[in-house]
């Protein structure tokens, strides 16, 4: 099931004129922020089939910066977002790629700061709902619509248990989750979607565990 | 997962058989899904409802978008009703034009509640607000309307599409007006099944629309499909009510639906390249918008 919420059907509030071009857009850029964990001084965001053709007369351009600002869908700023970054010192650029992706609302944002970058494809499949299906080059389908935990970690035996013992513990439910790897025995990514908001203390365990190596949460 | 229903059979048969209307299975099924009260779910329902009052309201003063293909027509049909020598009478041109408002105000980057989404959000709301002088609903009727507006799209969203990109207009206001039309048939006293025979009804007449918007954006043709489907929404809910019913199943009618969309050219599924954006008249109007400062909106590297 793609959509699980009437209010998925009926909303999101926002602000006009396209759920899937303004509000799923405003969306990708909130979620590529938060899973960042701080402002980004920098975006290159490549558009790629219908984003691509008609982002300007959507607003979609002011939109996802509006979302890397900190945005809601229904934040009325996001009007003026590019002139909210500019005074940030948060430069950008925006690709209309002619490639053709499977969803033809997609978004690749490459965000950065003189700490990191981090790279997130995001699709906008309709009515403000948006899906990360790529996140540093790791495959995955991430909803936005749970609190996630995102645990990059050495693929090894026993981490994932690990992990899963450590959310129990704290009485949480497991809603989703995917585990990618780029090559076997390297890096991996763990992306679990929960039913309840992660604290600070669950985090801080899952960093202290053997071949963990990066935990951060996406809030709902 | 409990999962009250997922189709359209499965939402009339709840209904049917515990003796609900559709909007409490869909209250019930949210519920489940998401774990939340009652109470929350009803209170943010309310609050779409009222974004929606204040969007009618707000374009019923007459709006301009920034492009200036729309604006101010909510308030000429308005105006036309009181020289009370309309046609098609006073409750659809007041659906109608409320419909309108709302689109106008999306357009013009006012703040609107997606119905299903911001493309077609004036349908539900336009034809919320006409039926609320004709019927005198509660409060909680009129939130109930929009519950069963949400169930008819929750089975559209999740067995077909209600994203234009995806499947054409059909799948945007073509779904909202069938949804609009299935609400209103519950809130004037039909049944469970003649809410999905009004829905049939409407969607079988917006099957193969596409999605053409002139310059890319969500104005021309949509302020005006947003109307015309506010029209057909009530037209078929009083088909439904004085007993007409669909003769392919509504689940059927979602599917090819669902298939249409999905055999349609890219040019006619809002990419502005096919349909009227691609008339002489389109690409003027796309050039005259966007020709000037394209390049300047581009990049920014202060």
């Amino acid at each position: 099931m793609k959509f699980r919420s009437v209010f998925e059907i009926i909303g999101p509030v926002m602000i006009g004129p396209s759920s899937s071009h303004t509000a799923g857009a405003a969306r990708i850029g909130l979620v590529a922020r938060d899973l960042f964990g701080r402002q980004p001084e920098w975006a290159t965001i490549h558009l790629y089939g219908s984003f691509a053709e008609t982002y300007k007369g959507h607003g979609t351009d002011v939109a996802i910066i509006g979302g890397l600002l900190g945005y809601d869908t229904f934040d009325e700023r996001i009007r003026t977002a590019f002139e909210d970054a500019e005074k940030l010192g948060m430069t950008f650029e925006f690709i209309a790629e002619e490639e053709e992706m499977d969803h033809p609302n997609t978004a690749k944002l490459v965000i950065g700061d003189k700490q990191g970058v981090m790279e997130l494809i995001g699709i906008s499949i309709g009515g403000g709902t948006m899906e990360v299906i790529e996140l540093n080059g790791f495959p995955l389908r991430l909803s936005g619509h749970f609190p996630a935990l995102l645990v990059v970690h050495d693929d090894r035996a026993g981490v994932i248990a690990n992990v899963s013992n450590a959310i129990a513990a704290q009485d949480m439910n497991i809603a989703h989750m995917e585990v990618g790897r780029k090559e076997k025995g390297k890096m991996a990514l763990m992306v679990i979607e929960v039913d309840q908001v992660v604290n600070d203390a669950l985090i801080e365990e899952l960093r202290a565990l053997p071949n963990v190596t990066q935990v951060s949460t996406l809030a709902n | 997962m409990d999962i009250l229903f997922s189709n359209v059979k499965e939402l009339v048969a709840v209904a049917e058989k515990e003796q609900q209307p559709i909007s409490e299975i869909m209250i019930r099924q949210e519920m489940l899904l998401t774990r939340r009260s009652r109470e929350e779910i009803v209170a943010q329902m309310e609050n779409n409802l009222a974004v929606m009052e204040s969007s009618v309201e707000e374009g019923l003063k007459g709006v301009h978008s920034p492009s200036g293909l729309t604006g101010g027509d909510a308030v000429l049909i308005q105006n036309y009703m009181k020289t009370g020598k309309s046609l098609s009478g006073e409750l659809l041109l007041d659906a109608v034009s409320k419909a309108v408002a709302t689109n106008e105000v999306n357009a013009a980057m006012g703040l609107i509640c997606a119905t299903p989404t911001a493309g077609a959000a004036g349908i539900v709301p336009g034809t919320l607000f006409a039926v609320k002088n004709k019927l005198n609903p509660t409060h909680e009727q009129m939130v109930n309307y929009l519950f069963t507006t949400g169930a008819f799209g929750f089975i559209v969203a999740n067995n077909a599409s209600i994203s234009g990109a995806a499947g054409g207009c059909q799948a945007e206001t073509g779904s909202a007006a069938s949804m609009a039309a299935a609400a209103i048939v519950e809130m004037a006293g039909g049944t469970p099944q003649q809410s999905a025979e009004a829905f049939s009804i409407v969607m079988k007449n917006m099957l193969g629309l596409v999605c053409d918007p002139v310059a890319g954006l969500v104005e021309v043709p949509c302020v005006k499909r947003n109307a015309m489907g506010a029209a057909k929404a009530l037209v078929g809910a009083d088909m439904a009510l004085a007993g007409v019913v669909s003769i392919i199943p509504t689940d059927e009618v979602i599917e090819a639906m669902h298939k249409i969309g999905q055999s349609m050219p890219s040019a006619l599924r809002e990419t502005a390249k096919g349909g009227l954006a691609a008339t002489p008249t389109g690409k003027a109007l796309e050039a005259k918008i966007f020709g000037k400062d394209k390049e300047s909106r581009d990049t920014v590297t202060k």
